[in-house]
């Protein structure tokens, strides 16, 4: 093991196309220049040039405001990702609001709402990632709904995947696309209708089971809530996965006969992988988190984790425990270490579901998801957004939002901190003009797997009349009396000091000082992985001395914790296949028959870059159909289709495609929405369709749980 | 303007069967760029001598003697050359030969991700990695002998294949 993870050692991470193509926005035209104050309607993008002065006294006056008029907990940053530096993004306005009394909090995020919030029900933890060099010792890997090569999870991931077909390992990619991963990675391509995981892994537990492949000791030594011999006391009635799987209960055996039926995948394939998968050892299923952004996201994420427990996988090395996989065994990198202060407002809500604040905060209980208070006191009465595209671009149902943020009743200020005029910025009642983090210094730790930190020096000077996160909000501070509290008394490039200092107090404890990091001349300083860390290595030595943080100490796949939710419809306490609340199994496929997809595009971090033309040259905006769907409508590559529901409406090129399962479109999400005048959205925004409705645990995203119908656009 | 290109190269098609979808559908990507031809047509066919062949096989453009007539971009199977709308003139890869001659790889071989891309001495590639070139949508290697070895994907598509097509038409 050891030879093959030296022969892993990369010796530098290498940047993406869009890494490659950061120059185009760096000298953007469209950069913005001068602060702007909003002189038309909300949302009509009318602004004029204001000083700093202005623009900055004005935000003061209204945090002072808004704060005696409802109190802090009407503040809100939103989430957003567009910066991630510590001097630039939104922890930046963290701490300028915890020093004036806080401001609502949020939990969770767009990315991963309910893969962080199912995994621990079954282990305990979010941390159950090996590190990834470890994945060259796996002989079979399932990348279900994972596309490495499109989207970055952890910078290179791909490579590493690479490497362990190199080593001999069998890739199956279980995806609706054939995506780039699919191509250039696995030996098979398994396309899937879009929600019906579970489905699909029920099948191949039923497979495992009735043909006794599954590793019984393991299951017997490991879980609980397998078969009846396992429930949990007090729930000893319960119906046990085995149960389910069977139909012993509900009459329905999870054959492979009934998962083809659902998950359109032939039930010889089922059975196939289900053997080859069960008897390969060691095995890693990989869930990315493309199928828990759905309906019922969190059972797939456990069913995931439990195929891993039935097949022995878990704490060895190239096996793999599944969920959301913060990697061995700190959780890896931190992304941020900018002191944001402690909030004094204990309130916070889940981050999807922002504009249920604005409209009805003041009646959001723990129903909603609210935690910290058994109420919140106040709707959402002021935004103060950095770095964030995501109220109006990457939130579901862009028609909604829209109406929402135009209605200056609801949300009586909104400022927010901007590199370009974004849809979410036209919102805005102050738009304040952000330096780029070439323009300052910065420091990062990577993303989300990795030994690295990376240093980000001041490279090039500002364009004039841009600030930094950092420097905006602490002038804002300097107009609220906490100037000296928020900057402590440093420079940029002495929090960046500060940053390593910190980074070498915990996790880097051999980090050179700035200074030596400068001389070295190298932008990363990285710790070679020698001996991958494995997750739950101690458990499954020895469960009984390192027992997981489980209720029961072990691998839940029966969980009490969610037994006595009491909603079995919805929150199962075993992994349930659960036909989503837009399906093309229900009436409303009648007028909508295709499933929408918005996987992420090369060309862009979720809707940063769809402003670069080099990016958009190599991955052009299209809606991605499948050839018989496009016969059936008369539609050919290059046509303008119209594609709507009952939420909006988008008129796009589209390109028609092998590579995608009929019955599926796919708008790669991010791109700028770009409403004409009868509001139809003439840039491909996947949102325009999307739902705002949140998923049952974990209260979030559903993004890709959508169906509309697409036809040859009328006008053009 | 790009100098490589990726293409998205397939066969295949879907049939619905009981419940279930069906495919046969083969797909691999090409990256493209100029092949530095060991028999180069865009050399042949240049009427300023503009095009050149270099002592390390590097296929390039004097851009001093190039008029833009466009001869070598009709003849070249890869869609190697390209007109340049603001200068008037032909362009197109030429391996970084600043690198190369500072014994540095070429850009887009340190650039790749994935690393799939490798640059040297062609002797030496073939000694390492065999001979093969002819892989759809190239034209069969006989026509300008391009100095590209092709190490083939497990679902690769004979060139002679006329199921085979290109899936990214716009994008190349």
């Amino acid at each position: 093991m050891t030879d093959q993870t030296i022969q892993l050692k990369i010796r530098s991470l290498r940047a993406c196309i869009r890494g490659r193509a950061y120059l185009r926005r760096q000298y953007h035209p469209d950069r913005l220049t001068h602060p702007l104050i909003r002189t038309g309607k909300r949302g009509e993008g009318k602004f004029r040039k204001a000083t700093w002065d202005e623009a900055l006294d004005k935000v003061a006056s209204e945090i002072q405001r808004i704060k005696e008029k409802y109190g802090n907990q009407a503040m809100y940053v939103p989430y957003g990702t567009g910066g991630y530096n510590q001097l630039n993004g939104r922890q930046t306005a963290y701490r300028l609001l915890n020093l004036v009394g806080g401001s609502l909090g949020f939990y969770n995020s767009y990315s991963w709402a309910a893969i962080s919030k199912a995994t621990p029900y079954v282990y305990g933890t979010n941390i159950t990632g090996n590190q990834r060099q470890d994945w060259v010792n796996s002989k079979y890997i399932i990348m279900w709904s994972w596309n490495p090569s499109e989207m970055r999870d952890g910078t290179n991931s791909e490579y590493f995947i690479k490497k362990a077909k190199e080593n001999g390992a069998k890739i199956i990619c279980i995806d609706p696309r054939m995506s780039m991963s699919a191509v250039s990675l696995a030996d098979e391509w398994i396309p899937i209708r879009p929600g019906t995981d579970v489905a699909l892994m029920s099948a191949m537990a039923y497979v495992m089971i009735t043909e006794n492949l599954y590793d019984a000791d393991f299951v017997n030594k490991y879980c609980v809530g397998f078969d009846s011999s396992q429930m949990p006391a007090g729930a000893e009635d319960a119906e046990s996965y085995k149960d389910y799987i069977l139909g012993v209960r509900d009459g329905i055996p999870k054959t492979p006969e009934w998962a083809q039926k659902i998950t359109a995948i032939p039930k010889e394939t089922i059975i196939r992988i289900a053997r080859e998968y069960a008897t390969t050892k060691p095995a890693m299923l990989y869930q990315g988190y493309g199928m828990q952004r759905r309906a019922y996201g969190e059972t797939a994420v456990i069913g995931g984790c439990i195929l891993q427990a039935l097949t022995g996988n878990v704490g060895i090395p190239g096996g793999w425990a599944g969920g959301i996989a913060l990697q061995a065994d700190n959780g890896g990198p931190k992304w941020n270490v900018f002191p944001t202060g402690a909030n004094p407002v204990k309130a916070s809500i889940p981050s999807f579901l922002w504009s249920e604040a604005v409209l009805r905060g003041s009646e959001m209980t723990e129903e909603d998801g609210v935690k910290g208070v058994e109420k919140l006191d106040s709707n959402i009465k002021m935004i103060y957004a950095v770095a964030s595209n995501c109220l109006i671009n990457q939130h579901a149902n862009v028609n909604r939002s829209a109406k929402i943020l135009e209605d200056e009743s609801l949300v009586e200020f909104f400022v927010i901190h901007e590199q370009f005029m974004t849809p979410t910025a036209k919102f805005a009642d102050v738009v304040l003009p952000v330096c780029t983090q070439f323009e300052m210094w910065g420091l990062e730790d990577g993303w989300k797997y990795g030994e690295e930190v990376i240093l980000m020096p001041k490279v090039l000077d500002r364009l004039p009349e841009t600030k930094s996160d950092y420097e905006i909000c602490s002038e804002v501070a300097e107009r609220l009396g906490v100037k000296e509290e928020y900057t402590e008394g440093r420079t940029e490039k002495e929090w960046i000091e500060w940053a390593i200092e910190y980074y070498r107090s915990t996790w880097f404890p051999d980090i050179p000082n700035l200074k030596k990091f400068e001389r070295s001349n190298k932008g990363v300083y990285s710790v070679p992985v020698t001996k991958p860390k494995i997750a739950f290595e101690d458990f499954r030595k020895d469960p009984v001395k390192h027992k997981l943080k489980t209720p029961s100490g072990k691998i839940e796949i029966f969980s009490k914790t969610l037994y006595d939710m009491n909603n079995p419809e919805y929150i199962p306490p075993i992994p349930k296949y659960i036909e989503e609340w837009e399906s093309p199994f229900g009436k409303e496929a009648d007028k909508f028959p295709l499933q929408v997809v918005g996987h992420h595009y090369m060309s862009r971090v979720h809707s940063t870059h769809d402003n670069n033309d080099w990016t958009n040259e190599a991955f052009p905006q299209r809606v991605f159909i499948n050839e018989i769907d496009a016969k059936q409508r008369g539609i050919k590559s290059g046509d303008n289709v119209k594609i709507y529901n009952e939420r909006g409406t988008i008129i796009m090129p589209c390109r028609v495609t092998k590579k995608i399962l009929p019955g599926v479109i796919d708008i790669p999400q991010g791109a700028w929405w770009t409403p004409d005048e009868n509001g139809i959205d003439r840039r491909g925004n996947v949102n325009v369709l999307s739902s705002e409705k949140w998923t049952p645990l974990a209260f979030g995203n559903a993004q890709h749980t959508i169906m509309a119908e697409v036809e040859q656009a009328e006008d053009e | 303007m790009l100098w490589r290109r990726v293409y998205e190269v397939g066969s295949g098609g879907w049939v619905q069967k009981d419940d279930a979808w069906i495919n046969d559908i083969r797909t691999y990507n090409m990256s493209v760029a100029c092949n530095h031809c060991e028999e180069p047509v865009c050399v042949d066919v240049c009427p300023t001598k503009a095009m050149t062949k270099d002592k390390n096989g590097i296929v390039t453009i004097d851009e001093k003697r190039c008029i833009g007539c466009k001869y070598c971009e009709w003849v070249c199977p890869y869609g190697a050359p390209q007109f340049n709308e603001s200068t008037g003139l032909m362009t197109k890869c030429d391996f970084c030969t600043d690198y190369v001659s500072e014994g540095k790889n070429p850009s887009c071989v340190d650039a790749c991700p994935m690393r799939v891309l490798e640059f040297g001495e062609l002797k030496e590639m073939k000694k390492k990695h065999g001979v093969e070139s002819e892989v759809f949508p190239f034209p069969k290697e006989h026509y300008t002998k391009p100095a590209i070895i092709i190490k083939k994907h497990s679902k690769v598509i004979e060139v002679d294949d006329t199921s085979a097509s290109i899936f990214n038409e716009e994008e190349v």
